[in-house]
């Protein structure tokens, strides 16, 4: 019944490009869209669930000594109040993405700022939220613990940098050379669904409907913590509110519902705060970056080095991988890439939209910036003259690659040539500059499973656990199964977000679209080999549109073909040779035209465009929705955005969104979006590659880079808000 | 407290503690889940509903403090099969993705059009004495109380323009 595909060859077949119902890759609305507006899309803490009692978990107040709960007797007493949890099982932070297994689990000994130490269960969600606040936390026993990395302990990562050539020779032999550190903050996921789990047994069975992006991993995880078996558990979740990383892994509200709903006997809703959101799940990692770059008499890249420190709390394995792109972008031959991981006891980092490339390939892209003023060259044309034959490292080809049309098509639609001269255009109050910057981020295929049913009635349902956080699932995967089996896209059901069904490889690190797409792909070849077969011709003769059968000259239905009988398929996708055999990543390049005041230092974007290439694009709208909002991301990064941690104990200062800064709808200008028609035969047989997080990848850049081409001044410390700006006007 | 209010031209009497605010009112006791909690504290709009044809922060008021109001909901805009204007176009101008914002978006894109017709005017509008225009510059501003992480703000601001063609 399973059809496995292991990537080992490129798929040079490119069978959707000789499919007949036109489906994949156009514009089309969201399936799910009609309840999306209505409100009765069902998001994690919004089902009627009889008997539903509250939990609201209560944090640490300091970053070290062992947890004591004060005055618990006292809170257990207060009116509704049904139980205070304080159990070993409480997770400390979050798992990492892909982690499968719980994270430390330590709600003893506080070891940062706002880690969740206790629940208190009541009736009524006032009545918890009452009690909780009511609950005292002592911390006995503490001393002063190191979170600042730029002056902690840290531990080198070896296994990320690489060291070729002699940098420091090609620095002293440089026609033009530059030797720069930017820093970039830390940054939060804030996705507009606070974090919500309701846990409710069976027996021993757990139902937990949470809000989550990688549901077979997020089940290890759960059992792994509870230490119960993963058969035990079954995770919901079919439309989830955002989450840019800070939902991949499991996080704490979840074990705290299932343990309160165990002792409680009664269903168990924990919803984050808005606070806690900021506190208690993952950050982006801060970074310090050096960057060193050398060019010769002809604009050509002799060497990169690009030192990173990041931090993240003892005994997390995540470092953000920040060299992660700049191995490949563009050529050079000597190359030093090093990160360090400085030891910290502020909230947990992890991953958050493109970790690695939003802050390395922007900072590079600023750099790259200052070495094209250096070198007197025109900021696209030096990454035209850099961009590598092979990857520069492992010698390797790229999968696919449209680079230089994106920098060509990009630079073209938005009116590049009319760049000014720095601090050369004023309008009134405004100075006016122009500023680019590249895209790139790397591409992954995951394993991932998917049931495809083909009903007697000639309609199909798709069925994985892979889940929608906004990405488009439900669009592709019903564009994909209608595109194979000859189907409107009325006629496929999509069922996603249940881990009683296969499993698939989740969202995150963009790969869910064609690793869960592929899956579903292969289970639809599956399909129409039987369909074949019942008609005694090959596979590759029969044409499958509008839900008829065309073969030898004949036309019969799929409900003539099927007689009654359901056809039911698995597609089961693993990587394998392609993955190593070539560099696959994804690029592009955007273009910003920026006003910023000469009296205030206020930087608005009046225009942004982003080309990108990502190989075939499966739905042009939902593609074109994941753009903008990686570029949107982008402007908050370049701004606004930025975690204000306190030097004495690392507490976050800024822990709601009145005061982290993500963009509103006033900061954003009608951004326009090119994709590039491309295909990658050794990223998956759709020929598709991610797109979501490429938008972010150097975005932030491109804004930092038109304020100085506006003004004059360098912002080498991110966000580039107004008092920055201003001290250098 | 006892409080009788009108939801979604439906009369209702509720008895519920005083600390209650209408957006749990709505969401833990009426089974209206449409309307959205993104923060409980007035700074991102995904609560928005209209009261007596207002849009307002439902996390930001208590329940016992509507009585006699009359509110709507998402749910008392359109159903699926039965959209408004505004909703429909937010599906074909892709208007969200994950679709957490969105009632809130277009509770408060409803009345925002309505503010516009009655001639209030916003902190971009040039003449303050003169009916304001749908302008992007005026939507955007108007919209910024209603954060969206997808950031799907461009799309947002088409689908109101195409709502408001078609209303109009
Ligand atoms: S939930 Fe009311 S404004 Fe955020
Ligand atoms: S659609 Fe996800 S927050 Fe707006």
């Amino acid at each position: 019944m399973t059809e496995q595909l292991k990537m080992d060859a490129p798929a040079t077949d490119r069978r959707l490009d000789g499919m007949a119902q036109g489906l994949v890759g156009a514009p089309l609305d969201r399936p799910e869209g009609p309840l999306k507006v209505t409100g009765t899309a069902t998001y994690a803490d919004e089902y009627r669930i009889e008997n539903l009692a509250h939990g609201m978990l209560v944090r640490a107040p300091g970053n070290s000594g062992r947890v004591r709960l004060a005055n618990r007797e006292a809170v257990a007493a207060m009116p509704g109040v049904l139980a205070v949890i304080h159990d070993p099982r409480l997770l400390r932070n979050p798992a990492q993405g892909t982690a499968n297994k719980a994270p430390v689990q330590d709600p003893n000994e506080a070891h940062y700022l706002g880690q969740p130490v206790a629940l208190v269960v009541a009736e009524s969600f006032e009545q918890a939220r009452h009690a909780a606040q009511s609950l005292e936390i002592a911390l006995e026993g503490g001393a002063p613990r190191p979170v600042d990395p730029e002056t902690a302990a840290y531990e080198p990562q070896p296994a990320k940098g690489v060291d070729q050539g002699d940098l420091d020779d090609a620095m002293a032999k440089a026609t033009h050379s530059i030797d720069v550190t930017y820093r970039t903050p830390s940054h939060s996921s804030a996705p507009m669904e606070p974090h919500a789990s309701i846990a409710q047994w069976e027996g021993e069975d757990l139902t937990l409907r949470g809000s989550y992006q990688m549901l077979k991993y997020n089940r290890n995880e759960l059992a792994d913590a509870l230490g119960i078996h993963p058969d035990r558990v079954r995770i919901l979740a079919p439309y989830v509110g955002g989450g840019f990383g800070s939902k991949l892994g499991l996080a704490p509200e979840a074990v705290a519902a299932a343990i309160a709903a165990k002792e409680t006997g009664r269903p168990v809703s924990v919803a984050l705060t808005r606070p806690q959101v900021f506190e208690t799940t993952m950050r982006r990692s801060e970074t310090r970056q050096r960057v060193r770059l050398t060019v010769d008499p002809e604009g050509r890249l002799t060497g990169i080095g690009q030192a990173a420190l990041v931090s993240n709390l003892p005994g997390e394995v995540f470092s953000e991988p920040v060299l992660q792109a700049t191995h490949f972008l563009y050529a050079g031959e000597n190359r030093r890439l090093s990160l360090d991981l400085a030891r910290v006891h502020r909230l947990c980092a992890g991953s958050v939209r493109a970790p690695g490339e939003a802050v390395g390939i922007t900072v590079l892209e600023c750099a790259m910036d200052e070495l094209a003023e250096a070198a007197g060259i025109d900021p696209v044309e030096l990454r035209r003259r850099n961009i590598p034959e092979k990857d520069p490292e492992s010698g390797k080809e790229f999968s696919s690659r449209r680079f230089r049309e994106a920098l060509d098509s990009g630079a073209e639609a938005f009116g590049w040539k009319d760049r000014p001269a720095t601090r050369s255009r004023r309008e009134g109050e405004w100075w006016i500059g122009y500023g680019m910057a590249s895209a790139a981020r790397i591409n992954v295929l995951k394993e991932s499973r998917a049931r495809v049913t083909l009903a007697p009635d000639g309609t199909a349902r798709v069925e994985t656990d892979m889940t929608d956080i906004g990405t488009g699932t439900y669009a592709i995967l019903g564009q994909i199964a209608g595109e194979m089996l000859g189907l409107p896209r009325e006629s496929v059901e999509v069922v996603l977000g249940d881990t009683d069904l296969p499993a698939a490889a989740g969202s995150g690190g963009s790969w869910g679209a064609s690793s869960s797409g592929t899956s579903v792909y292969v289970a639809c070849q599956a399909i129409r080999a039987q369909l074949a077969q019942r008609l005694g011709v090959a596979e590759t003769d029969l044409t499958l549109r509008d839900g008829q059968a065309v073969f030898d000259n004949r036309t019969e239905s799929l409900a003539a073909i099927l007689n009654g009988d359901e056809i039911v398929k698995e597609g089961h996708v693993l990587p394998g040779e392609t993955s190593k055999a070539v560099r696959q990543a994804t690029f592009g390049a955007y273009f910003v035209e920026v006003a910023v005041n000469g009296v205030t230092g206020e930087t608005r974007v009046r225009r942004m465009h982003g080309s990108f290439a990502a190989g075939r694009i499966l739905n042009a709208k939902t593609a074109r929705s994941q753009c903008l909002g990686g570029m949107i991301f982008g402007i908050g990064m370049a701004l606004t955005e930025e975690m204000a941690f306190d030097d004495r104990d690392g507490h976050l200062a800024n822990h709601n969104l009145a005061e982290y800064h993500i963009p509103v709808n006033a900061d954003v200008p009608q951004i326009t979006v090119e994709l590039l028609e491309e295909r990658d035969d050794w990223a998956s047989p759709l020929q598709a590659k991610g797109i979501g997080e490429l938008g972010i990848c150097g975005a932030a850049g491109a804004i930092v880079n038109a304020i100085y081409n506006a003004t004059g001044v360098r912002v080498r410390d991110f966000p580039a808000t107004l008092d920055k700006v201003l001290a250098g006007l | 407290m006892q409080t009788s209010l009108t939801i979604n031209g439906t009369a209702r009497e509720l008895d519920l503690d005083p600390r209650t605010s209408l957006l749990d009112a709505l969401r833990h006791h009426l089974g209206l889940t449409g309307t959205k909690k993104g923060c409980d504290h007035g700074q991102c709009g995904a609560c928005t509903a209209l009261v007596n044809g207002r849009r307002v922060n439902a996390c930001l008021s208590l329940l016992c403090m509507h009585d006699g109001d009359e509110v709507t909901t998402i749910e008392g805009l359109g159903q699926p099969g039965a959209l408004s204007p505004m909703q429909q176009a937010f599906v074909e101008k892709d208007g969200f993705q994950c679709g957490y914002c969105t009632p809130g978006q277009i509770c408060s894109a409803t009345a925002m059009l309505e503010e516009i017709a009655q001639g209030w005017p916003s902190h971009v509008t040039e003449d303050l004495e003169a009916q304001p225009e749908l302008t992007i510059e005026e939507i955007s501003e108007r919209m910024s109380g209603n954060l969206c992480r997808c950031s799907a703000y461009p799309n947002i601001v088409d689908a109101i323009r195409k709502a408001a063609g078609e209303t109009a």
